[in-house]
Order: C-alpha cells, then structure tokens, then sequence
C-alpha cells in the first residue's frame, strides 16, 4: 500500500462525514474535496501525520463557488496532498492556515489581494502585490480582461 | 529607527524595498515590501491560448526562463492528459536545457553575490563562465535568455549535431574554473568573515516559512523535487542532491557551487543517454478540469496550478513561485543580525524579483 493510501484512510476514518470526495491523482499524490468549515482541522491532522509544508494555496473562481486550494507537502514521507476548500460565491471567507503553517502568511495575503478570500484569524491580511488603495481583485472573473488585442498599424494609428 | 532599503537600492537585485527597524547596528524588525515589479501575469494567461503563455513564463524570471515554461508546460500537459505520452528525446532535451539553465542562474548569483560582499573579480569571473552556458543554450535554443524552448507536449527544436561535443568541451574548462572560484571565495578572509555564521535559518524555521530550493538543502534538509517526484529523464540519470547542514550564507554559497556540479553531471549524462526519435508530440488545443505539477526550478520549488474549463484558453493559472515564499521568511532570518549584514544575507537567499511579483 503506498503512502497516499495510508494518508487517505487515515483521513477517511477521522473525518468520515466530511470529505466530499478523496482520490489518488497518481502515485503519492491525494486529491481531497472538503467544505470550508472542515478545513482547519484536516489540516491540523495532516500537520501532526508528518505534512511540514504547505507548498502553496490557489484561489480559483468558479463563478458558483470558490475553491481555496492547498497543496501540502511532506518531504518526510514523500506525499502530496490537495486539500480543496469550497466557499460559497456570497460569502468568501475561509479560516486562515497561518497557525498551523506560518507559510501560509503570503499566500493568504497573496489570495485576498487578487481574488478577495478572507482568511479570518490572518495577523496581517494586507495588501501584498498590489498598491494599497487599490479597490478591485483582480483575479476574479468578473474583472474586466481585454480579450482580443487587434493589431492596428503605426500609419492607421496616424490617421493615413 | 526604521531605515528604507530600497525599492532602489543597491542591495535589492530588482525593484523591491525591505523596511529594518534597526537598535543602534542590530537588526530588531524586517518587513519585505514587494510587487513592484506586478505584471498580472496569471490575469493575462487566462485570455491567451494554453500554447501561448509558453512566452510569458518565460518572462517570469529572466535568468532562469527555460525551468519556468517548462514548469507551466509540465502543468498544461497532466491537464490534457498526455504527460506519459512526451516522446523520450523530448524529455532529455528538457532535462539538458533545464541544466544548463540552472548552471547559467547560479552563476548569475554568484555575480550579483560577490559584489555584494565587495569582491569584484567575482562577478566578473562568473559572468565570464555564464556566457559560455549561455552559448550552449543559444546554440540549442537559438536565443541567450527568454528562449521560448519548451511547448506542451516536448520541446521546439532537436539539438544541433555537435552539441553533445560542445558541452563536454564548456563543462570540461568549467570544472577547473570552479575550483578557482572556490579558491578565490573559500580562502578569502574577507568573504569568510562576512558569510561563517551569518543569516542563519534553523531547519524547523526553514520548513515552517516554506523556504525550499537551495536554501533549505543549506539548511539540512535533504529533499530535491528532481529525485523525491522525478519529472521528465530525472529518473533514468543518477545524482545525489547536495545537502549542508550549515544555514548559514556560507551554507546557501556551497550549496549552489556543488549542485552547478551536479548540474554539470546531469548534462553529460544526458547528452550521452538522449535517444533518437521525435521530440515533441501535437498536444490538443482544448482541455478541462484542474491540474498541477511541480519542479525543483534554480530557486526552489515551483509549483503551477493550471484549470482550464473545455475552451483552449486556461481558466485559471496560478504560479508557485519559490522566492516570495522564501521572502515571508525574511524578517525570521534577519532578528538579530547587523544592519551590515542584511546586503550579505539577502544576497545569498538569490531574490529574484520577476518571479516573486508574477
């Protein structure tokens, strides 16, 4: 039995309502789908089972949803685990991963700055690539993004 | 007292500004400022075609391109589901660029390094040897930096005929350079004084902060993504990451002299190991559902998350990069330090602003 199998039934045995769907990728690497509110204590579960990194959280929009996706590392063991966190269109707000990793600090601030998630028990939700008086998020989808760039020439630009 | 340093400064390699509150010379308080250099680059991917955002990972960081793109085609590939189906010379080949780019980014450390320190023969030497890597991946790639090289689903172009002779030719020479590098920098006072015991980032700081990459193995920690997650040849070449248990900048120096070392290594097993055939595959234009991938790049780990919703532009790219989470671990590493020391130490963490900012 490999080691996603392992971190997989020992998931599904302590959170057996929760997970709303588990799978193996590929070879060491686990996909779970959770709800928001399970988020924290799955992750203070993979943290006590060897996971001592948190390689990265994405924000995705989903137009419905969002998805705060972790990846979280184990060198130890050599697994990788997708924990995907759903959190309603209405309401983009997540419990913050800084206690648990305090890596997790730029990439909260990183996902509320462009996509507008709310890591509440964050110590510092700032601002992180863009100015701080800016307004907007701009990863979000309903930012507008110019699609099509047409090619206009110099002497058209001119007026000839 | 807080003291600015930077966005133009000497010290910040880019446009970036780090804040010390500094207790007379001791370092008590260090808050990074960055994205400055924000070019929305994930915003921008979401409205080009999955084949044409090749070209502005490579723009992510612009001494090290080739392991950026290849990263993102890495990522694009599991999503349309023909990662097993990249034909073994194309797999090579990208090892082989990925290497040499690697050695080509080290080397452009140790010329940003050694100034920093104020050993100015330094830069001048490993500018020297970068050029000649440079010329291997011109001669492979057609260009010296933002190479365009690897595509979803292997790589551009094949290899010239003499390539394989070039390279053991450049890495040959470059050996013996090494060892004068190492004479000039290990049996300097000046640069042993500034760097022994300086900077030091514990192994529990380092794994907590999310440093990886070069900085974490100067930290003891024993993981390299080449050999735990092998991607591409990596599993048919044999190597052993390096490892020191310092953490200290004399530890994050030694490191990146032994893995161009490796590196070097790498190449030549590849070129004598890489098959005929084709190189690239004709990968689909459309693709859905999410995907991820990750490389050691030459700073760390990097990580691409790719979603992409059945149309032949991606819905979502988001981009791991390994120095702004290296840069979280800033003000850990800099508490106590002297306010001299701080040029030294974020010298040898290699900031590289491009790909911090995205």
């Amino acid at each position: 039995m490999g080691v996603e199998e392992e971190v997989k039934r020992d998931l599904e045995s302590r959170f057996a309502g929760q997970l709303k769907a588990s799978q193996v990728l590929r070879p060491r690497v686990l996909q779970v789908r959770i709800d928001r509110k399970d988020l924290l204590p799955v992750a203070k579960r993979l943290k006590e089972s060897g996971f001592e990194h948190l390689s990265c959280i994405s924000a995705v929009d989903w137009l419905t949803r969002y998805e705060s996706v972790c990846h979280i590392t184990s060198w130890s063991r050599n697994c990788l685990v997708e924990v995907i966190a759903e959190i309603p269109h209405d309401d983009p707000k997540l419990d913050s991963l800084f206690g648990v990793w305090p890596g997790a600090d730029y990439h909260e601030r990183e996902a509320w700055d462009l996509m507008g998630i709310t890591y509440t028990g964050h110590p510092n939700l700032e601002r992180i690539l863009l100015p701080a008086d800016f307004k907007y998020h701009p990863l979000r989808k309903d930012f507008p993004q110019e699609v099509d760039r047409q090619y206009v020439s110099r002497r058209k630009l001119g007026g000839g | 007292m807080w003291i600015n340093m930077g966005p133009q400064h000497p010290m910040t390699h880019g446009l970036w500004n780090l804040k010390v509150r500094v207790d007379g010379e001791t370092v008590v308080e260090a808050r990074p400022e960055i994205g400055y250099l924000h070019r929305g680059v994930e915003k921008i991917a979401e409205v080009r075609e999955f084949h044409k955002v090749v070209i502005l990972t490579d723009r992510l960081c612009y001494v090290s391109s080739v392991t950026w793109s290849h990263a993102y085609c890495l990522a694009v590939e599991e999503l349309m589901g023909i990662s097993d189906r990249i034909p073994a010379r194309g797999r090579y080949l990208r090892v082989i660029s990925n290497e040499l780019q690697r050695v080509a980014s080290h080397l452009m450390w140790l010329a940003a390094y050694a100034p920093d320190l104020g050993l100015l023969t330094g830069l001048l030497w490993s500018l020297r040897e970068r050029e000649l890597f440079l010329d291997l991946l011109q001669a492979l790639t057609g260009q010296r930096m933002n190479q365009n090289y690897p595509r979803v689903g292997g790589v551009r172009n094949d290899m010239p005929a003499t390539f394989a002779r070039d390279c053991e030719k450049v890495i040959r020479h470059f050996h013996k350079k090494l060892e004068e590098y190492e004479d000039l920098f290990e049996r300097n006072k000046t640069f042993r004084m500034r760097t022994e015991g300086v900077g030091v980032l514990s192994k529990a700081d380092g794994l907590a902060w999310g440093v990886t990459g070069p900085n974490l193995r100067a930290s003891g920690v024993d993981y390299d993504l080449r050999k735990l997650d092998p991607y591409d040849a990596y599993a048919d070449l044999k190597f052993e990451p390096a490892v020191e248990p310092g953490g200290d900048n004399l530890a994050r120096y030694l490191i990146r002299i032994e893995e161009m070392r490796t590196s070097c290594d790498l190449i030549l097993q590849a070129v004598k190991r890489i098959p005929e055939g084709p190189y690239r595959i004709k990968a689909p234009r459309r693709a859905e559902g999410t995907a991820f991938r990750r490389t050691e790049d030459s700073r760390g780990e990097a990580l691409f998350y790719v979603a992409g919703d059945g149309g032949d532009r991606p819905y979502r790219v988001k981009i791991r990069s390994p120095i702004f989470c290296t840069m979280s671990a800033v003000p850990t590493i800099m508490r106590g330090e002297k306010i001299a020391d701080v040029i030294g130490i974020m010298g040898s963490l290699d900031v590289c602003v491009g790909e911090m900012d995205k």
